[in-house]
């Protein structure tokens, strides 16, 4: 068995470990990344980015379906499924494709197999090509996480489906019941939703989207039962069977229905990849299948780090990133920032989408500050008029005495591409001030971002 | 291999320093001995003599702007040598300084720390602070200046205000809530008047000179001259020229002093002294001998009215030799005030007065005008001080005098 030295290994290929490789190899270290799958993780092959490939057809689809309203006559749109999941999955492989190449660009060696601590410093990776042994000061585990998996709701493909069944559907199921209203849930029932089918989503919690701002959640709740999603919030699961190939699901708590479907896809969180990971005897603790770990990603294990979805919430493809970075910059021996919690955005890609960041007002409330919120509806805003995508609002909440931007909160069309102006008006420290002096295009959506800052200080001009 | 080169400490105990004048240009050849620079400090002139040969490569701290001791002043290229790059060396310097702090990390680091650089910037004195840090520090009355920077390129950002404000909650005292007085934390500027004048008043050996001017002729002028003038001309304009045409008439007392030599200046640049609300400043109203009273009037006003707003560049409230402070419109009578380092002299002017005068043997009420003159002995004797207050007090009471 060879034993070859790095400078820096990372365990896993998704948006946090390859972003680590690249780091590390830009700073000057011989790194090595080892992959059990497919290069881009979860995020690139079955999560952020097929969804929003299958997103955007149910978004051509619903245009299509209101382009009479645009002046436009056309006949009826037929949503082929199989062209749909073809393209979703073209567009994974061409990013997974793209993430091979900038491996090769940084020189960062790969290789494929499953890695396991054994002993310091060292990994044992077993793959197709036989064990071999890998050896450096510090290691990185990415290893990322995956669906949680209810009892007896395994998923088999038919009536049990997690995310990966459900971004390859052979059918659009007739009656499809979602476990779980945060943003996977909700954004598989915009789509099976534009696609045809009876959506019912099972949410635990008061509310959909529980994290989100509570008039965010209202939004979206009233949105989506508006458009026929059937919403059973503050429900729990009493128990489900198959019964002449159906699923009988009964519900407890706000409602005691028993609920058919033909699918249930089951998006009720997710446990980190903590198995097989040679843990066992090492400082690394685990708590709830999450690794524990400082503000620099370093867990007790001194040279074994944890980033991105096994190190803990938020899950997220930038969060996991952006700790990539920190960790590394740290390691090499720079004098990187922690994250900063309340600086990482939450985009959900539901129609209509939902986009945040920071403290929602319930929060920055408990928190005890004294706050000045402003809310802009798109309805106000000239370009969404005219665009037909009046739908959704902007919120911000402002520290009353500082003037520091805490939250901001939007809903409607393309609001995911918008959130960065906060993100980034929080991260530079800006105060109501400098963002009433900023100027916004106009027309744009975006100007209600303006507006909702000006209405925060009862100076809004179109509302 | 280029070098920086730093401002050294002058005298001791001396925490700042001003380049009083470069006597190279960039891109000068410079031999080992060579006087690049003079240096000024409040209390010495010294030339800055260069240790090799060298080339100036670069000037980083124009003349007059007061830097920290050890401060970057200019980049010094070896004989023969372009295309440098003086950020990397910058930055390399920050590095260093910053090399001296802890650094506490359980698993073997790779590289040396990062640099981390200073949240103001050496050529501009800006500081870099987040909106929301300058805000918080405000409220808190924390002086930005006093603060390290942790954000990118040493940006001062919010965690540093609030690590700072919270070290300052742990050690105040627990008790402060029975006393009775508000604590105003001092702003640099603060600081500074409160350094330079403690300086002079402890340095400098002061003697004082009281005059009266008749005012009658004055004000019959002024009178005049503002029926057609488009800007009043105030009494205070008057005696900001009277007093440069005294200067330039008893050259002896246009002087400030240094510890190697007496400096006698050429023009008659005088400061004015103008308080806002952040504490005292002195705009120059340079060469004010040979100005209009309008001239000198627009330029008062101007300058007075920047300096409130914290507006005035360093060349204007730098230099001069000779400082007015006016009273008068507050209605004190007489006051005496202290000296203006580096200059010679300060003249403290009171208001113009109805009294009783005497004239030709008969009493009379006439229009007085009582002015105050600090002096620095070391620079200027009692009978030059003397002779320069007549010659004041002779353009205030004929003062076509000064005007012709």
């Amino acid at each position: 068995m060879s034993e070859m030295k790095f400078d820096l290994i990372v365990v896993g290929g998704g948006p946090g470990g390859y972003v680590a490789a690249i780091r590390a190899s830009q700073l000057g270290l011989r790194t090595a990344l080892v992959e059990k799958a497919q290069l881009g993780g979860v995020c690139l092959n079955w999560g952020c980015i097929p969804t929003k490939a299958l997103l955007r057809s149910a978004d051509v689809l619903r245009l299509i379906g209101s382009a009479g309203s645009f002046g436009i006559e056309v006949g009826p749109a037929r949503p082929d499924l199989k062209a749909i999941v073809k393209r979703s999955r073209d567009v994974a492989a061409q990013l997974h494709r793209g993430v091979s190449g900038l491996m090769k660009k940084h020189r960062v060696q790969v290789f494929n197999g499953h890695a396991r601590l054994d002993g310091p410093q060292r990994l044992k990776v077993s793959g197709e090509q036989g064990e071999l042994s890998l050896n450096a000061p510090h290691i990185i585990l990415a290893t990322g996480a995956r669906a949680r998996v209810l009892p007896g709701m395994e998923p088999d493909g038919k009536h049990f489906w997690s995310y990966r069944q459900a971004l390859v559907p052979d059918s659009v199921p007739k009656r499809l019941v979602i476990i779980g209203g945060g943003a996977i849930g909700i954004e598989f029932a915009s789509f099976y939703h534009a696609l045809g089918a009876q959506v019912s989503v099972v949410e635990m919690a008061e509310r959909i989207l529980p994290v989100e701002d509570h008039e965010v959640s209202a939004h979206v709740a009233q949105a989506l039962v508006r458009d026929g999603i059937r919403l059973y919030t503050g429900c729990a699961l009493q128990g489900s069977k198959v019964e002449q190939g159906a699923v009988q699901l009964r519900l407890e708590g706000n409602s005691n229905e028993t609920l058919q479907a033909d699918v249930v896809l089951v998006a009720a969180g997710i446990v980190g990849n903590v198995e097989e990971l040679g843990l066992e005897g090492t400082g690394v603790k685990v708590q709830h299948t999450h690794v524990l770990v400082d503000e620099f990603c370093r867990t007790g294990e001194p040279g074994v780090y944890a980033i991105g979805d096994l190190a803990g919430a938020p899950w997220l493809a930038h969060k996991a990133s952006h700790e990539a970075v920190i960790c590394v910059e740290k390691i090499a021996g720079q004098n990187p920032h922690p994250l900063a919690p309340r600086s990482v955005p939450a985009c959900t890609y539901s129609h209509p989408q939902v986009a945040s960041v920071g403290y929602t007002e319930a929060q920055a409330r408990s928190a005890g500050k004294t706050l000045k919120v402003g809310k802009f509806p798109f309805a106000a805003n000239g370009k969404a008029i005219a665009m037909g995508a009046t739908e959704g609002f902007v919120k911000v909440v402002f520290d009353a005495d500082s003037g520091e931007l805490l939250g901001a909160h939007m809903v409607g069309e393309e609001v995911t591409e918008m959130i960065q102006g906060y993100t980034i008006a929080r991260g530079l420290e800006t105060t109501e001030a400098e963002l009433i002096e900023s100027i916004l295009p106009h027309p744009t959506m975006s100007e209600a971002m303006h507006e909702a800052v000006l209405a925060a200080y009862e100076r809004a001009l179109h509302c | 291999m280029a070098k920086l080169l730093h401002m050294p400490e002058v005298s001791a105990n001396a925490t700042h320093a001003a380049i009083q004048n470069w006597t190279l240009k960039e891109g000068d050849t410079i031999s080992a001995g060579d006087c690049i620079a003079e240096i000024e400090t409040e209390k010495a002139l010294v030339e800055l003599a260069a240790e090799e040969d060298a080339v100036l490569g670069k000037i980083l701290v124009e003349p007059g702007r007061e830097v920290e001791v050890g401060a970057p002043i200019g980049v010094l290229f070896a004989r023969g040598e372009t295309d440098v790059d003086i950020a990397a060396l910058l930055a390399k310097a920050g590095a260093l300084a910053a090399a001296n702090e802890p650094v506490v990390d359980d698993a073997p680091v790779l590289q040396p720390r990062a640099e981390v650089a200073p949240a103001i910037d050496v050529h501009s004195g800006r500081i870099f602070a987040s909106p929301l840090a300058r805000r918080l520090a405000a409220a808190k009355g924390l002086d930005l200046a006093s603060l390290k920077g942790s954000g990118p390129n040493g940006r001062i950002v919010k965690r540093d205000v609030e690590a700072v404000a919270v070290a300052a909650a742990v050690a105040a005292p627990t008790s402060v809530s029975t006393v009775d007085f508000d604590e105003i934390p001092h702003s640099s500027m603060r600081k500074t008047i409160a350094r330079r004048l403690v300086e002079s008043k402890a340095t400098v050996p002061h003697f004082y000179l009281d005059v009266e001017c008749r005012m009658e002729p004055l004000l019959a002028l002024r009178e005049q001259v503002n029926r057609t003038a488009a800007r009043k001309i105030s009494i205070n304009d008057f005696i900001v020229k009277a007093a440069a045409v005294a200067l330039q008439q008893v050259p002896a007392m246009n002087v400030t002093w240094t510890e190697t030599a007496l400096r006698r200046y050429h023009q008659a640049d005088v400061c004015v002294a103008v308080s806002t609300e952040s504490g005292l400043i002195t705009p120059v109203v340079r060469n004010a001998d040979s100005k209009a009273l309008s001239q000198i009037s627009a330029q008062v006003a101007e300058l007075a009215g920047r300096a409130r707003d914290g507006r005035l560049r360093p060349e204007e409230y730098q230099g001069g030799s000779f400082t007015i402070s006016n009273l008068g419109m507050f209605g004190v009578e007489q006051f005496s005030a202290i000296i203006n380092p580096p200059h010679a002299a300060i003249l403290a002017v009171g208001a113009t007065q109805q009294k009783p005068v005497v004239e030709n043997g008969e009493l009379k009420v006439g229009a007085v005008l009582r002015c105050t003159l600090s002096v620095d002995h070391r620079a200027v004797d009692g009978a030059l001080a003397a002779q320069w207050l007549a010659v004041f007090k002779g353009l205030m009471e004929n003062p076509l005098g000064m005007l012709i």
